[in-house]
């Protein structure tokens, strides 16, 4: 039962990996960028989030209504600004930038919060729980976050597949230089995916922050777990990112439950093992013969 | 004569060091077809990519309706109703054959052409309409990257070796579709190898070579002499 136990509480932790991954492979997948500040994003959200909860007293889930469009807005400027003007042929320009952003964002949110870890109080919705039976109890907020993250998914899944704006975005994934001859402007289509992306990041860093203790240097080891359930759960499909988070997950509580200090190995391993065995992840996207 | 819709005048275009063209100049009017021949390298395709927008040209080496478009941005050409059928048919592997359509007809420009009358001229597109875009034929591919230029509404149609890689009776079949195109009042420049099929369909031609126009005239008073003269430069 105990086991049982770990793996559930396991999978509800893959669904808020399973974000910090989602915004990741979106604008790898639509732009060929790799944002290494993706984690420090992910904490800026948090404290952006911290901020507004103790400036308005609200509850920190009702504060998504404010830090979602904030950092959708941060994203497309960003975009714009200075992501867009790195893009290119090589690789390696935005990575070095982003590693920049990266380096930025910690040291200023040090400078502005101190190095002390905080948190965001949601309330007693935090010790509540529904018995399952068995002397199982799921907690309520670990189960809103994983339907928050199922929820995300499904969204993505459906805005890529179903809308306009989805096919604008597989299209110019496809070919950039023939997106922009069928009348898309690849600077504003590639700034309304990082927006997208930061949206994301703004959920993940709120349910994060919810969750645990946070502080300025913890973005690089979320951009870690991102990478890791975007790779177990094979690029460009959205439900094989949510499974890949979910391995991610259940890896480190077994890892926790077999002895505390193989939280994290657990979880590398669980990724080394999947690189290893299946490169191409669990879950690739069907390669349509091109 | 009558007002050119599209002027290109003393248009240099180049990749890096290399220099693709040299001070080309054409003219398109209103409702003309226009075909531009030459060997392989000859500039052709980087002529109709420049029109398109898509490489970096002096503003005012290209006008179209008095208003210089040279250099692009490309996405603000088409929307000024230019599109171009790509070489190669460049269709979006990821897309369905009805998303890519839908793709090319985002911008809403007004005009005849919708997803009803792409697949009324090109009624196997319809039949397969929820395929991957890779899994057609090479001659439905091209059909589809036609339809996929139309669906943008553009006054002047550009298509870039629509014959390429296709058997002879696909492209007696794809060109037969071009008179009911031009008919919904539309200018059309083709660039072809098949110089057969150019002076068949064009009214003008301009035969290019080594990035220059060396050769040019109405279709019916250009011989087979002049053309080979012009296309191999011998």
């Amino acid at each position: 039962m105990e086991w049982l136990n770990t793996i559930l509480q396991g999978i509800l932790l893959g669904g808020l990996y399973a974000m910090f991954a989602a915004g990741l492979s979106l604008i790898f997948g639509v732009m060929r960028l790799v944002n290494i500040a993706h984690g420090d994003l992910i904490v800026l959200a948090a404290y952006i989030a911290l901020v507004t909860v103790q400036a308005l007293g609200i509850n920190p889930i009702l504060s998504l209504v404010l830090v979602v469009p904030v950092m959708a807005a941060i994203g497309y400027g960003l975009q714009r600004g200075l992501l867009n003007r790195t893009l290119g042929d090589d690789l390696l320009p935005p990575l070095l930038v982003t590693f920049g952003l990266s380096v930025i964002i910690q040291n200023g949110l040090l400078e502005l919060f101190t190095a002390d870890s905080v948190k965001l109080d949601a309330g007693t919705v935090e010790i509540e729980s529904i018995a399952v039976g068995g002397g199982l109890a799921i907690g309520v907020l670990p189960l809103i976050q994983f339907a928050l993250a199922v929820a995300v998914i499904a969204g993505l899944q459906w805005l890529f597949y179903r809308t306009a704006l989805g096919r604008a975005f597989r299209a110019t994934s496809d070919d950039q230089p023939v997106a922009q001859l069928m009348g898309l402007n690849n600077a504003h289509v590639f700034g309304l995916a990082m927006a997208l992306s930061l949206a994301i990041v703004a959920v993940a860093g709120v349910l994060l922050a919810v969750r645990a203790n946070f502080d300025p240097a913890i973005g690089p080891a979320r951009l870690i777990f991102g990478f890791e359930a975007v790779i177990i759960g094979g690029l460009g499909s959205m439900w094989g990112t949510l499974a890949g988070g979910i391995i991610l997950g259940v890896a480190q509580a077994i890892g926790a439950q077999l002895d505390p200090g193989w939280n994290l190995l657990a979880g590398h391993i669980a990724f080394l093992v999947v690189l290893a065995l299946r490169p191409e992840g669990l879950f690739p996207k069907v390669d349509r013969m091109s | 004569m009558p007002d050119p819709k599209l002027q290109v005048r003393g248009l240099d275009a180049r990749y890096g060091d290399f220099q693709a063209l040299f001070g080309v100049s054409m003219r398109v009017t209103e409702g003309e077809v226009v075909a531009v021949i030459g060997a392989n390298g000859a500039g052709k395709s980087t002529l109709l990519k420049c029109i398109a927008g898509a490489m970096a040209v002096r503003h005012n080496a290209i006008m179209f309706h008095g208003v210089p478009i040279g250099g692009g941005p490309a996405h603000e050409v088409v929307s000024r109703g230019i599109a171009l059928v790509p070489e190669g048919r460049r269709l979006f592997p990821s897309l369905t054959v009805e998303e890519n359509l839908l793709v090319g007809g985002q911008l809403g420009r007004k005009g005849p052409w919708n997803l009803k009358r792409v697949y009324e001229l090109f009624p196997v597109l319809e039949e397969r309409r929820n395929q991957p875009a890779p899994s057609l034929s090479g001659g439905q591919q091209q059909m589809a990257a036609i339809g996929r230029a139309l669906m943008s509404n553009p006054t002047l149609l550009l298509c870039d070796e629509i014959s390429l890689g296709l058997a002879p009776i696909v492209i007696r079949d794809i060109y037969a579709r071009i008179p009911a195109i031009v008919a919904e009042g539309l200018s059309l420049v083709i660039v072809e190898q098949d110089i057969v099929q150019a002076l068949k369909t064009a009214r003008h031609v301009y035969c290019l070579q080594e990035g220059r126009v060396a050769l040019q005239g109405e279709a019916k008073t250009l011989t087979r002499e002049k053309i080979s003269a012009a296309y191999f430069g011998v």
